[in-house]
């Protein structure tokens, strides 16, 4: 098995409070680690220090042996890891189809092909695929801002995956999506997981969603791990049962 | 953006022929109007670039046209260089300063770069008004040559007037490759989610600095037909005003559609010479004509007329979204 992530002692301090606190896991090709956590247990702060959106106080991030810790976002997208957000990031005025292209794009050549060369970057048809993979083909043309949430939480997952990422983190895919839309999502996901051999790390608070698309899940509290396992482990575990009820 | 087909295509030759011969029925003062026109619209389409299409505000604009019509009347009118020389430098020495101008907004965004670059304005202003050495100070710079082109002279209004309608066509084609190429896509991703932008890889420091890089190059390239048109040159053109009136065209064309800054360019160039039959209520009702168009459109009049052709195409989004819903 090889291993696509490290985090070791991770920590993030805002002024004298904090928010991750020495947090370390790994992960391996193909695995699904779903991580949950109450609210303000730090899940969305880490996802952020891994992805070079905020630098960490403390610990380090590897992906593929390599160190990147504190990377700029768009360097690290280039090294293979890809990100969806908690809140609609879609980009409204843009088609469809162009904010799949724009997903695309930055992984297509050079900065002076992408002036002088085709305008689409010749990624149509892979964004025509992404498209009909995710069931938006009757939405390709129509600007992004005019969608209904639960289909722009699609397309923010499909950009996500335009590039071909090796590790996709994914922040609340399931959050605000109606039932029928979330069993397309879990079974896209299982199919990208399954055909490309991509890793995910998905935070999530629909435990049903989250329970049956991971293989191994680690739960936060206060920022800390509390506990990690299998589903059915951590399902049992009377810290996280804590954790979420009081005790 | 998109040309909407044949009538989109069939009413562009239709302008370009006007375009074209429009000097034969116009008097000199109408052929320099046209000109600045073509002028105006080269730095608008600039400003447009930067403002419109990349998100990032620039009251800056009016000092590369100032910049780029000192680099052309200087080098012309005391150094005796050929215009495409001078030309080219102006284009040059504006792409890099304007890249430099971009640093600031790496940092900071909406008010506080709007006031960087109204800083920028001024001081570009009060060296153009006290380098007396090289700039003529208060008095300018005067007998700016026309330039001869392969033995073509433009002394004449309508000669020059082909010149510049030449760059501006030149310039339209090559900002319409841009923004149809992923370069564009990139730069309104920067307007619209700098963010998820980065998260996908678009690098958007590198990006910032090309979009106020080629916005400036366009108002220098503005600013080195400026000199020639009016002959005459002193600081006072390239104040604050100017920036603001180029804000305007953009604004009120349509800022980030493609054809706005023509629009725009009309309605600050020749709109106030049509009024100027109302005498001195002329501001007044350009004023209020402005301000009006603001309230009820803030996207500018093709924001309006996207608007009003709209509903023509609502419809079907509606059904394909309920069909999409469960």
């Amino acid at each position: 098995m090889t291993q696509v992530l490290e985090v070791r002692g991770l920590s993030k301090r805002f002024g004298g409070i904090s928010a991750v606190e020495d947090v370390s896991f790994e992960l391996n090709e193909g695995e699904i680690l779903g991580i949950i956590g109450p609210n303000g247990s730090g899940k969305s702060t880490l996802f952020n220090c891994i992805l070079g959106q905020l630098q960490p106080s403390a610990g380090s991030v590897h992906v593929d042996g390599r160190a990147v810790t504190g990377m700029r976002p768009c360097d690290l997208n280039r090294l293979g890891v890809s990100r969806t957000f908690q809140l609609l990031q879609v980009f409204p005025q843009l088609s469809v189809r162009e904010n799949l292209i724009l997903a695309g794009q930055e992984h297509q050549g050079t900065m002076w092909s992408r002036l002088v060369g085709r305008g689409d970057a010749g990624l149509t048809d892979a964004a025509e695929r992404m498209i009909e993979f995710f069931r938006l083909g009757h939405l390709a043309d129509e600007k992004a801002g005019g969608l209904s949430y639960g289909q722009q939480k699609l397309l923010d997952a499909a950009m996500a995956f335009m590039s071909g990422p090796r590790l996709v983190l994914l922040d609340e895919p399931a959050g605000g999506v109606n039932l029928t839309m979330l069993a397309d999502l879990r079974e896209r996901l299982l199919a990208i997981n399954r055909e490309q051999n991509a890793t995910f790390v998905v935070i999530e608070h629909n435990m049903e969603f989250v329970m049956s698309l991971c293989t191994r899940i680690l739960v936060l509290a206060e920022g800390r791990i509390i506990a990690a396992g299998t589903p059915e482990e951590v399902r049992g575990n009377r810290q996280v049962i804590e954790a979420y009820l009081g005790n | 953006m998109r040309l909407a087909g044949r009538p989109g295509a069939v009413f562009l030759a239709l302008v370009a022929i006007a375009l074209i011969v429009a000097p034969m029925g116009l008097k000199p003062h109408g052929v320099y109007l046209i000109s600045m026109w073509a002028v105006m619209s080269i730095a608008a389409i600039g400003l447009n670039l930067t403002l419109g299409y990349a998100g990032q505000i620039s009251l800056a604009q009016a000092a590369f046209v100032g910049i780029g019509a000192y680099c052309s009347a200087i080098l012309t009118a005391k150094f005796g260089w050929p215009f495409g020389g001078a030309f080219a430098l102006a284009a040059v020495l504006c792409f890099a300063i304007g890249w430099l101008l971009g640093y600031p907004a790496l940092r900071v965004q909406h008010h506080y770069l709007a006031f960087v670059t109204l800083a920028f304005t001024t001081l570009v202003y009060l060296v153009l008004r006290n380098e007396e050495k090289w700039t003529g100070g208060t008095y300018g710079i005067s007998g700016i040559p026309r330039p001869s082109l392969f033995g073509w002279s433009t002394k004449g209004g309508p000669a020059f007037y082909y010149l510049c309608l030449f760059v501006l066509a030149v310039v339209s084609w090559l900002t319409w490759r841009l923004v149809r190429s992923p370069w564009g896509r990139a730069f309104m991703a920067l307007r619209e989610n700098p963010l998820r932008a980065s998260s996908l890889g678009v690098d958007t420091r590198r990006y910032t600095l090309m979009a106020f890089a080629i916005g400036s190059a366009l108002g220098g390239v503005a600013g080195a037909l400026y000199a020639p048109l009016v002959e005459y040159i002193d600081p006072t053109p390239f104040a604050l005003g100017l920036s603001l009136n180029l804000l305007l065209m953009v604004i009120v064309g349509g800022s980030g559609y493609f054809f706005g800054p023509y629009l725009g360019a009309i309605v600050s160039v020749l709109l106030p010479e049509w009024l100027r039959v109302t005498d001195s209520l002329y501001l007044i009702i350009y004023a209020v004509a402005v301000m009006l168009l603001m309230v009820v459109c803030p996207s500018g009049l093709l924001g309006l007329a996207e608007r009003l052709l709209k509903p023509a195409r609502k419809e079907p989004v509606a059904r394909a979204a309920a069909k999409a819903a469960p």
